[in-house]
C-alpha cells in the first residue's frame, strides 16, 4: 500500500511538494460508526405497541387451545397409559380405551386419499405449467382453486349419493380380481356370485378416502404448481436446445428440480386429509375393528368419532376424545412441519442465469 | 421456436450478402460464391397440432370405445360407467401409443402418451368438480326455485310434509350471523397479526409465525371441541351462535393469518423504503404504502378464508346446537347454519328431507361461488396495479396534495392544481419552482 504524504512547504525534500513513502501505512483510525438511533414518534409507538398485542392475542388463542388440548388429554392417558395406543374399542365408560383402530382407519382414509390425489396433481400441475396454453391455464388455475373453496359437505354429499354408486362397481372388480392381496379382501363378499349383494363394499374406507382425494387435491396442486413454475427457464430451454421432447425436459428438469416441492405438497395434503370430518362421517359407518380391508364397509376415523361421540361423553369421556384429538393434532403437526421442511428446501427461488 | 426462425434469417442475409459483386482490386480475390438455392429450415413443432395428430387421436378414440365395448358386453361382464370408463380409457392409451409409434421414434410415442395422461388428470379433476356441482344443483333443483324455502323455517314443518312448505331461512339468518361475527373477531385481527409479522422482524414474531403455521394444522373439529370444553361445559355458557362463531374464528384465524401474510410479503420493499427514504414513521409508511399496495390481495386472502369458514360444518356441529327455529340472538339459544342442516337434512332417511338437504347446500355452495368470484375478481390484479377509478382518486388525492403544497409556500401564486397529471398540462407555463430555499 502506497499513502501520499502531503508535506508542509518548505520542509527538507528535493524540491517536491509530495514524495511517496513505501513502508507499513500508519495505524488507520478505526472509523466511527455512526450511531443509527431510532426516534420512534408517537404514532409509531402506538402502532408497534398494538402490533404486539395483536401478535399476542393470536399467540395466547393458538397456545392456549393447545396447552388446553393436552391438559384435558392428560386425565385419559393417565388412566390408559400405553395401552391407550394399542386398544381397538373405545368404551370409556369400561375404562377400555384406545386409538389402535381408529388411528389406523384416519391413516388408511388419508392414504387412499393421497395415493388418489396425488398422481392426478402430479398430471394437474405438470399440464398447467408445461403444456397447457396460456388461455387454458388460467382456467385450470381458477378451476383448481374453486375446487378448494367447496365446502367439505358438498363433497360429503356428492360422495354418498352418487360417487358410492359407482364406486362399489369398481370395489366388486377389485375385489374379485386382486382380493388375494389382503388389504383388497372383504368378509362376506362372494366374487363367484356376479349378482351379489353390493352393500358389503358400501360406507367403505375406500369410497370415504376418493372423496377426501377430490378435497385435498387442490392443495397439493397448488404447492406443485408454484414449485414448477420455479423450474428455471433457462434450464428447460437448454433442454429444448438440445432436443428433448416435452416429457423429456419434465422428466430431465423439471421432476428433479421439484422433488422436494413435490413430496412436501403430497404431505401437505396428507395433513389436510387425516382432520377432513364432515365428508368422512357422512360416508364411513362407524367400526372399531382392527383392519386393513379398505374395500369392506365400515371404518373409523378420530375426527368422526369425536363427532359421533361428543354429545354423550362427559368428563373421562370427553377426556379421551380429547386425548384422541391431541394425537391426531401431533401426527398432523409433524406432517405438516416435515412437508413446509421440504418445500423449503427444494431449490424453490434458485435463479439460473437463462 | 423464436431462436429457429432467428437463425433463418440470418441464413438469407447471408446469401443477399454473398450474392452482392465486390470490386476485386488489390491483393485479395474473393471466390465468386455461387447463390445456391439453400432450402428455407423446416421449423420443428415443438407445440401445435398437426392433421396426423389429429387422426392419431380420433383413431385411438374409436378403436378404444370400440375394444371396450367389446370387452364389456361379449368376453367379461363387468359392470358400471366408472369401469367402462377406466377400462376405455387405458385402451385410449395404448392404442394412441401404438397409432404413433407407426410413424415417430420411441421419445415422440412416450411425449405424446404422457401429454395425453397429463391431459386426462386435469380433465378428471374438471370433471370431477363439474359433477360435484351439477349433481348438487340438480338433486336440490326442486326446492331451490320456491320462495317459501328461504323465508320460512322448519319449525313446523313435519319431515312427511310437501316441499311447498317449510325452508331454511334460520339457517340463512344463522349463517350470516355466525360468519357476521366471526369475520368481526378474524379479520381485525388477522390482518394486525400479519401485519405484525411483517413490519417487526425479531425472534418473539419468528415464534409468532411458526406458532401459526402449527395452528393451520389443527384439525377443525378440535377448535370446535375446544370451544365446547371451555366455553361451553366449564365457563357453563350454553350452545349459541356465538360459541359457534369463535370456533369458527379460531379454525379460521391461522388461514387468514398465514395467507395475509404472504399477500404483505410481496409487496416490492423499495416502496417501503422510499417511503422511509421520505421521512414517514413506520405506521405511516404501513397505513399509506404496504397496506393500500397489497389491498387487493389482502382481499383476496380474506375473502377466501370466510369461503373456509363460511362451508366448515365441524366446528358448528359442536358448539351450535340444532333447531328449527329462526332465532336471531347469537347469545342465547341453539343457532344453525346451512352446512350444520344439510348434515342434519341428509342423516334423515327422509327423501323430501334429503331433497332439502341437497337444496341447503346447493345455496351454502352458491353462495361460496359468489364470495370465490368476488375475489377472483379483486385479486386478478397484481400489488399496485390499479383499475382505472382507483388511478382517478389517486390523480384527485395528488392535484389536493399539490394544491396544498402551494397554498403554503407561495399564498399569492395562483393554484396550479389543475396542471399536474393531466392532458393540459403542456398548454400552461412551467410552474414556478416553489422550494427556492433548498435550491443550492
Amino acid at each position: 500500500m502506497t499513502v501520499v504524504e502531503e508535506l508542509a512547504p518548505g520542509a527538507p525534500g528535493p524540491g517536491a511538494l509530495t514524495k511517496v513513502r513505501q513502508g507499513p501505512p500508519p495505524e488507520p483510525r478505526a472509523p466511527e460508526p455512526r450511531r443509527i438511533s431510532n426516534n420512534r414518534v408517537k404514532g409509531d409507538r402506538v402502532f408497534l405497541g398494538s402490533s404486539y398485542l395483536s401478535g399476542l392475542v393470536v399467540l395466547f388463542i393458538m397456545v392456549a387451545v393447545g396447552v388446553f388440548l393436552t391438559f384435558e388429554a392428560l386425565d385419559a392417558l393417565r388412566a390408559q397409559g400405553a395401552s391407550f395406543l394399542t386398544t381397538s374399542e373405545w368404551e370409556t365408560d369400561r375404562g377400555k380405551f384406545g386409538i389402535a383402530s381408529i388411528m389406523l382407519g384416519t391413516g388408511l382414509v388419508a392414504l387412499v386419499a393421497v395415493g388418489v390425489a396425488m398422481p392426478i396433481a402430479m398430471g394437474t400441475s405438470l399440464f398447467i405449467t408445461n403444456i397447457a396454453p396460456a388461455k387454458v391455464r388460467g382456467f385450470l388455475v381458477g378451476m383448481v382453486d374453486l375446487m378448494a373453496a367447496v365446502p367439505s359437505i358438498v363433497y360429503g354429499l356428492w360422495g354418498a349419493y352418487f360417487f358410492q354408486g359407482m364406486a362399489v362397481n369398481v370395489a366388486r372388480w377389485i375385489n374379485t380380481w386382486l382380493g388375494w392381496m389382503p388389504w383388497f379382501s372383504v368378509n362376506g363378499a362372494d366374487p363367484s356370485n356376479p349378482n351379489g349383494s353390493l352393500t358389503v363394499y358400501t360406507a367403505s374406507i375406500f369410497v370415504a378416502g376418493v372423496v377426501v382425494a377430490l378435497m385435498v387435491m387442490p392443495i397439493q396442486t397448488s404447492v406443485m404448481r408454484e414449485v414448477f413454475s420455479q423450474v428455471p427457464i433457462g434450464e428447460r430451454e437448454g433442454a429444448y436446445a438440445l432436443g428433448g421432447t416435452r416429457w423429456g425436459v419434465i422428466r430431465i428438469v423439471s421432476l428433479p428440480f421439484a422433488r422436494g416441492g413435490i413430496i412436501g405438497g403430497t404431505m401437505l395434503g396428507l395433513g389436510r386429509a387425516l382432520g377432513e370430518t364432515i365428508a368422512v362421517a357422512l360416508i364411513l359407518s362407524a367400526s372399531f375393528d382392527l383392519k386393513f380391508r379398505i374395500l369392506e364397509s365400515g371404518g373409523n376415523t378420530v375426527s368422526k368419532l369425536i363427532a359421533d361421540q361428543y354429545s354423550e361423553a362427559s368428563g373421562f369421556g370427553l377426556s379421551a376424545l380429547f386425548a384422541a384429538g391431541l394425537a391426531l393434532f401431533a401426527i398432523t403437526l409433524i406432517v405438516n412441519f416435515t412437508a413446509s421442511w421440504f418445500v423449503a428446501r427444494s431449490r424453490s427461488g434458485a435463479e439460473s442465469d437463462g | 421456436m423464436t431462436v429457429v426462425e432467428e437463425s433463418t434469417g440470418a441464413v438469407e442475409t447471408a446469401e443477399d450478402v454473398a450474392v452482392v459483386d465486390r470490386p476485386t482490386g488489390g491483393g485479395t480475390t474473393l471466390p465468386d460464391v455461387v447463390a445456391t438455392s439453400v432450402p428455407p429450415n423446416r421449423l420443428r413443432t415443438l407445440s401445435g397440432f398437426s392433421r396426423a395428430d389429429l387422426m392419431n387421436l380420433v383413431g385411438a378414440l374409436i378403436s378404444s370405445a370400440s375394444i371396450t365395448f367389446l370387452l364389456f358386453g361379449v368376453l367379461a361382464p363387468l359392470s358400471g360407467t366408472l369401469g367402462f370408463v377406466v377400462v376405455a380409457w387405458l385402451m385410449f392409451l395404448v392404442v394412441y401409443g401404438l397409432l404413433v409409434s407407426l410413424d415417430d421414434t420411441r421419445p415422440v410415442v412416450v411425449d405424446k402418451v404422457m401429454s395425453a395422461v397429463m391431459l386426462s388428470t386435469a380433465l378428471l379433476a374438471g370433471i370431477a368438480l363439474f359433477s360435484v356441482i351439477f349433481y348438487t344443483l340438480a338433486k336440490g333443483w326442486g326446492v331451490l326455485f320456491r320462495w317459501n324455502f328461504y323465508t320460512q323455517d322448519m319449525s313446523t314443518t313435519g319431515p312427511t310434509d310437501p316441499l311447498s312448505q317449510g325452508g331454511i331461512g334460520h339457517a340463512i339468518l344463522g349463517t350470516l350471523i355466525i360468519i357476521g361475527i366471526a369475520i368481526a373477531i378474524t379479520v381485525p385481527l388477522g390482518l394486525a397479526a400479519a401485519v405484525f409479522l411483517n413490519e417487526v422482524l425479531n425472534r418473539f414474531s419468528q415464534f409468532v409465525r411458526t406458532v401459526v403455521d402449527a395452528m393451520t394444522a389443527l384439525p377443525s373439529i378440535l377448535a370446535g371441541l375446544f370451544i365446547f370444553a371451555t366455553w361451553i361445559l366449564i365457563l357453563g355458557f350454553e350452545r349459541s351462535g356465538l360459541a359457534a362463531a369463535i370456533a369458527t374464528s379460531i379454525m379460521m384465524l391461522p388461514i387468514i393469518i398465514r395467507s395475509a401474510d404472504v399477500v404483505l410479503r410481496l409487496v416490492p420493499g423499495n416502496l417501503k423504503e422510499a417511503s422511509f427514504a421520505l421521512g414517514a414513521p413506520q405506521f405511516r409508511t404501513v397505513g399509506n404504502v404496504t397496506l393500500p399496495t397489497a389491498r387487493s390481495g389482502l382481499a383476496t386472502a380474506v375473502i377466501l378464508g370466510i369461503a373456509r369458514g363460511i362451508g366448515e360444518t365441524a366446528p358448528v356441529l359442536l358448539t351450535a346446537g340444532y333447531t328449527a327455529t329462526i332465532n336471531n340472538d347469537p347469545l342465547h339459544n341453539p343457532m344453525v347454519t346451512l352446512s350444520l342442516s344439510t348434515y342434519y337434512f341428509v342423516k334423515s332417511p327422509q327423501q323430501s328431507l334429503i331433497q332439502r338437504g341437497f337444496a341447503t347446500a346447493a345455496v351454502l355452495m352458491i353462495l361460496v361461488l359468489v364470495l370465490f368470484f368476488i375475489a377472483r375478481l379483486l385479486g386478478g390484479r397484481q400489488a399496485g396495479q390499479l383499475s382505472s377509478r382507483q388511478a382517478k382518486r389517486v390523480r384527485a388525492r395528488s392535484r389536493k396534495d399539490l394544491a396544498r403544497f402551494d397554498a403554503r409556500h407561495a399564498p399569492a401564486e395562483p393554484t396550479l392544481a389543475p396542471a399536474i397529471l393531466g392532458a393540459e398540462a403542456d398548454a400552461l407555463p412551467p410552474p414556478p419552482v416553489p422550494h427556492q430555499e433548498s435550491s443550492p
